[in-house]
């Protein structure tokens, strides 16, 4: 083996290779760190976060009985507030079957298909998200906790790729704004450093509920970039990396973002 | 914001048109785009613009009327004291031969990009007539203290 072949394997065994750009991990900051006192507080109160609407359909869609196989979530796992504790905090997590990682829309997806012989539902339906944020809610305050093993590593560094590589009309990476310039204002509000703590959110832009993806493509309209399909595996591999990128961070799941 | 300001622009039909030759020397690109000297005042609309310039989504400028204005790029107070027309016209057509890690768009360039969204591929963002514009009224803001 050259010396150059064996420094190329010792990087790629260390997992993805850190940029100089990179935030140094204790200067992270979520999304709520940027918002303003009335914003965090709506997130704070479960009273007054409009995203636990959507937490307690999940938790009603969580019984019931769906498909042609007549069976409910928790007549496989149970009670969520156990078997769901720390799930969300691991996803995009890696799928033998498909040889690939998925998040965590889609593996409820599988589920639905597979075990309870169901259509699978609409990317950002109402069903959808609700299961997301009920799942995620369950992994509140837990750090998130990626995989960064070799079945990983492809795709991890194809959603580095993404996050570091120009595109678009307006010539822009997604580091340009969230790693180098974090904290600036792009018209008028704070840019965030880009962390997914707290997906599926409430944004009040949007006045609704949101997936990840859909966030994700808010950003590439507005760099004039091609948008991929939702499901597409461009965007799994950034919500992959996006989620190693925040490894260590709180999950905030249903949160509210401006 | 930048998503929602940018949503009308593909039916701009002065966006649809081809890029033309120009000749960079030094920093600079000394000729107009169009051989004619731009109309400042168009400029200023272009600029405040979040839909056509979108100027102020990264930089600041003397616009009080403006309340949502970016920081990522230089304020634009006395721009036209600092640069030549020449040299804004270089900034605004391709900053990325200046400065190849720059974040400022190239405004009037269509090759070497990626993965453009349909609507705007093989489109300039602005049109050589509105740079010229953008050119003529950045060189008025002579004054480098608040407006």
């Amino acid at each position: 083996m050259t010396r150059a072949a064996f420094l190329l394997l010792t990087v790629v065994s260390a997992g993805v290779a850190a940029s100089a750009a990179d935030i140094p991990l204790g200067e992270r900051k979520s999304g709520y760190d940027f918002m303003a006192p009335e914003t965090r507080a709506m997130q704070d109160d479960d009273t007054a976060n409009p995203a636990m609407l959507w937490v307690l359909d999940g938790e009603t869609l969580w019984q019931r009985r769906e498909g042609s196989a007549g069976k409910s979530c928790a007549d496989c796992h149970g009670d969520a507030r156990t078997s769901m504790k720390g799930v969300a905090a691991r996803y995009p997590a890696f799928n033998a079957a498909r040889a690939r990682p998925v998040d965590l829309g889609e593996r409820i997806n599988i589920c639905r298909t597979e075990q309870q012989r169901a259509t699978p539902l609409a990317f950002e339906s109402k069903e959808l998200l609700a299961l997301a944020a009920y799942i995620g809610q369950q992994s509140r305050g837990m750090p998130i906790e990626i995989a960064d093993d070799a079945r990983m590593r492809p795709f991890l560094q194809a959603g580095q790729d993404m996050f570091t590589g120009r595109q678009g009309q307006l010539n822009l990476s997604c580091a340009q704004c969230h790693d180098d310039n974090w904290g600036q204002k792009l018209a008028g509000a704070a840019i965030p450093q880009g962390h997914p703590t707290g997906y599926p959110l409430y944004r009040l832009e949007w006045q609704t509920l949101g997936s990840l993806q859909r966030r994700l493509r808010n950003c590439l309209f507005g760099m004039r970039a091609v948008s991929y399909p939702y499901g597409a595996p461009d965007y799994i591999n950034l919500e992959l990396y996006l989620m190693w990128r925040a490894r260590g961070m709180r999950v905030e799941t249903p949160a509210v973002r401006p | 914001m930048l998503a929602a300001a940018i949503a009308s622009f593909a039916d701009d039909a002065t966006s649809q048109e081809q890029v033309r030759p120009y000749t960079v020397i030094g920093d600079a690109i000394p000729e107009s785009l169009t051989g004619a000297k731009g109309d400042a005042e168009r400029g200023r609309g272009i600029v405040v613009n979040r839909q056509v310039g979108l100027c102020l989504l990264c930089h600041s400028g003397p616009f009080p009327e403006e309340k949502f204005q970016g920081t990522l790029a230089p304020d634009l107070k006395g721009t036209g004291a600092r640069w030549s027309e020449g040299q804004l016209r270089l900034r605004i057509v391709d900053a990325s031969r200046l400065n190849p890690n720059t974040i400022m768009p190239p405004y009037y360039r269509t090759e070497g990009l990626t993965r453009v969204a349909p609507a705007y591929q093989g489109k300039p963002v602005l049109s050589a007539e509105q740079i010229e514009d953008v050119v003529a009224y950045l060189a008025t803001l002579r004054d480098e203290r608040a407006p």
